[in-house]
């Protein structure tokens, strides 16, 4: 078993927002302390409903924005601070790729041009150095030299996003933090970036964390799998127990509630109540005023993250119930 | 049989001499489900958008559409505006543009509540809760009195489907109700949309994306490409046994819960409406492209009961799945914790 690339521990991370211009400023705990490792060469897929804190850790997980507390490390050293000079040559061993690859262009540049930019930003290589490693990274991403000379306009969306694949990987990197990064495509085009980064990930043993609200799609790329709800983990295992074998009842639902075709008489979960709101977080289980099963226990006390078979976790009381089998049906 | 509820026959619809929709025929009973899947920028929208004459002038529209004996693409702009809303409910793609922010809740569903429905004073509140208690609002009292920002994206969401559904429609046009939201609260929403159906024998016409969300929710699902039908089947026949090489490969191309496979893209991007392939407008993507498919656009041919496919060699093709082994699995790392 190899050390992790990347771990995070306790972290936890706080905004305030106000609502609307003259509100009382209100604090929302996006991250509320979550741990997690990744290995070298190994995905980890993030799940969970929109604001429950995806994005912030993988920010956290990339420097890019300190924790309030807990610690981030990254090849055993501790995660320098946002902006030093350590933190920048960091920078080249752990990049990201974003959802809109639109908003992450210049309009106004070849494409070529910006995915030879991290070499320049850490001044790596000479013109030919430069040129011969854009042409690389080209390559590997699918796309032609021609695709190159193009300004992002003139790319299809999911050529697009190969051009930020293209740029994420050019410094050659040990870790790629990639948020929902094929949600905006169409199911053909897709396809063709999800084997890309399958096959980035088996050749050059590439460490990733896939973020994505589409279970069908992590449980193409990912090995392991973490679910967050309102700013916590609360199932992690490998991808095919996690989403085989579910045991937090909000994981439940989830699965049971991705469409698949060809599968209509499947008994699902239909939770009731609204979507959870992290500036207004429930007592005791976050989850509960959803929970088909909660009981009075889940509105008191919160459920800590426990171990129930090496690599897998749980948070929910009913399966801390019943330690021998972890079968909280 | 009675004769279908709505039919769109011929529907041809171009933006600056572009065409988006390039002859589309629709045919859709009482109480059925139908669901419309494709491409970005395959027509979906501007179809029913053209139907419902919500286009900007500059769109030029050709073809027909019927509701009873009526053609909606020349009914007086008042008999339209009173089907819209009433006897034809609307969900759109984009929420943001469908309430109007400085109305309150109550105000918007008032308006569709008196105009359709006839109601006044106190059972305007009355039916305005009842409507956003089934739509799943908690406090809907207290929601009437709220403006469109103070509510959730998925919140606003469930209000235009609660005024979509004040008409009490025949017929519900459901734009992609449920891509802007979670799992979990998109399962929610379509689960109510099934519920509304079978009480009230509205037909529904869904729209998305997500082959799944139809493959669920539909009796009958109908491919786009390139604004034109390129196949139409009953939902479970068309998921086993497609019969356009293009369905084929959307349904290759979709990731699924069980094991691992590798998924099977669709080589290159669709084609520009003003430089249109010549025969059929699929063949520059597909497989299994043949001389015959460059000649004429292939029909729209019914080739079994309740079956229709527009591909020049349907009659000859058998279309397997691809492969579903996943060879990158071998050179994956197995990781253990
Ligand atoms: N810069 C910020 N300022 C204030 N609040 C923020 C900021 N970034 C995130 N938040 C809040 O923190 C919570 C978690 O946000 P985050 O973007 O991490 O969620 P997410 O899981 O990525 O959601 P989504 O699936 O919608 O992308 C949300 O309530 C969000 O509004
Ligand atoms: N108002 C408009 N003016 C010009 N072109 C338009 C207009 N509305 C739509 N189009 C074009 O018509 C074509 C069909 O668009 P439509 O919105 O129907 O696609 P769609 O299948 O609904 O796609 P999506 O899945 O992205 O919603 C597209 O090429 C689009 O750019
Ligand atoms: S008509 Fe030809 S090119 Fe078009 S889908 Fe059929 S086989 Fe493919
Ligand atoms: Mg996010
Ligand atoms: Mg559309």
């Amino acid at each position: 078993m190899s050390a992790p690339l990347l771990s995070l521990n306790e972290v936890t991370r706080t905004y305030t927002s106000r609502k609307g211009l003259f509100g009382t400023p209100v604090a929302v705990q996006a991250v509320a302390g979550v741990s997690l490792e990744v290995r070298p060469g190994e995905t980890l897929g993030i799940v969970g409903e929109s604001g429950s804190g995806k994005s912030t850790m993988g920010r956290m997980a990339l420097g890019l924005e300190a924790p309030d507390s807990g610690s981030v490390r990254f090849d055993g050293a501790a995660m320098p601070d946002p902006g030093s000079e350590s933190w920048r040559s960091l920078r080249k061993r752990a990049q990201m790729v974003f959802q809109d690859p639109l908003g992450a262009l210049d309009r106004r540049l070849p494409v070529a041009d910006q995915i030879g930019e991290p070499l320049e930003i850490h001044g790596i290589g000479d013109k030919a150095a430069r040129a011969a490693a854009i042409a690389r990274s080209l390559e590997m991403t699918g796309l032609s030299a021609d695709h190159g000379r193009r300004f992002p306009h003139e790319l299809s969306g999911g050529q697009r996003q190969r051009v930020i694949i293209a740029r994420a990987l050019i410094t050659d990197p040990e870790l790629l933090v990639c948020d929902e990064p094929v949600s905006a495509l169409d199911v053909s085009i897709q396809a063709q970036v999800v084997n890309l980064l399958i096959d980035l990930q088996a050749e050059r043993g590439l460490a990733m964390i896939f973020i994505s609200h589409d279970l069908r799609v992590v449980r193409q790329i990912s090995q392991r799998v973490a679910v967050m709800y309102l700013g916590h983990i609360v199932e992690e295992g490998t991808a095919e127990e996690v989403l085989r074998d579910p045991q937090h009842p909000y994981t439940r639902a989830l699965v049971s509630a991705a469409p698949v075709p060809g599968a209509r008489q499947r008994q699902r979960v239909i939770l009731t109540g609204e979507p959870p709101n992290p500036a207004a977080r429930p007592s005791g289980c976050a989850f509960h005023p959803r929970c088909p099963l909660a009981t009075d226990r889940c509105r008191a006390e919160m459920p800590v993250l426990t171990r129930l078979a090496p690599g897998r976790r749980a948070a929910c009381h009913l399966i801390q119930h019943t330690p021998a089998g972890m079968a909280a049906k | 049989m009675a004769g279908p509820l709505i039919r769109i026959e011929g529907l041809r619809v171009a933006f600056d001499g572009a065409p988006a929709v390039r002859g589309v025929d629709f045919a859709i009973h009482r109480g059925e489900a139908l669901g419309i899947v494709g491409e970005s920028g395959s027509g979906k929208s501007v179809t029913w958008l053209a139907a419902l004459r919500l286009l900007p002038e500059k769109a030029v529209v050709e073809g027909r559409v019927s509701l009873d004996d009526d053609n909606l693409l020349e009914a007086p702009i008042e008999r339209m505006e009173h089907l819209r809303g009433g006897r034809i409910g609307m969900i759109f793609q984009d929420p943001a543009s469908a309430l109007n922010p400085v109305l309150t809740i109550r105000r918007q569903m008032a308006e569709a509540l008196a105009l359709h429905r006839g109601l006044s004073g106190k059972s305007i509140d009355a039916e305005a809760r009842r409507l956003l208690d089934l739509v799943g609002i908690p406090d809907a009292a207290g929601r009437l009195k709220s403006y469109p920002h103070e509510m959730s994206g998925g919140q606003n969401q469930r209000v235009m489907i609660a005024m979509a559904l004040a008409g009490n429609p025949d017929l519900l046009i459901a734009d992609e109700p449920t891509t802007a939201l979670d799992v979990t609260i998109q399962a929610q929403i379509l689960d109510l949309l099934q519920l509304v159906r079978r009480e009230t024998d509205m037909a529904l016409v869904l729209i998305s994306h997500d082959l799944g969300v139809v493959a669920e929710n539909c009796d009958r699902v109908a491919v786009m490409y390139a604004g034109r039908v390129v196949e139409e089947a009953p939902a479970r026949t068309l998921f086993e046994a497609p019969r356009h090489p293009y369905t084929r490969g959307l349904i290759d191309a979709l990731p699924t819960l069980d094991a691992p496979r590798r998924l099977v893209a669709i080589p290159g991007v669709v084609p520009d409406p003003r430089r249109m392939p010549p025969g059929c407008a699929f063949s520059p993507r597909c497989a299994h492209a043949a001389p015959a498919c460059l000649g004429a656009v292939p029909e729209l041919r019914r080739l079994e009961p309740g079956r229709r496919i527009a591909c020049a060699r349907a009659a000859e093709l058998d279309l397997q799945p691809a492969a579903t082994a996943l060879p990158a699995e071998t050179a994956r790392p197995e990781v253990r914790a």
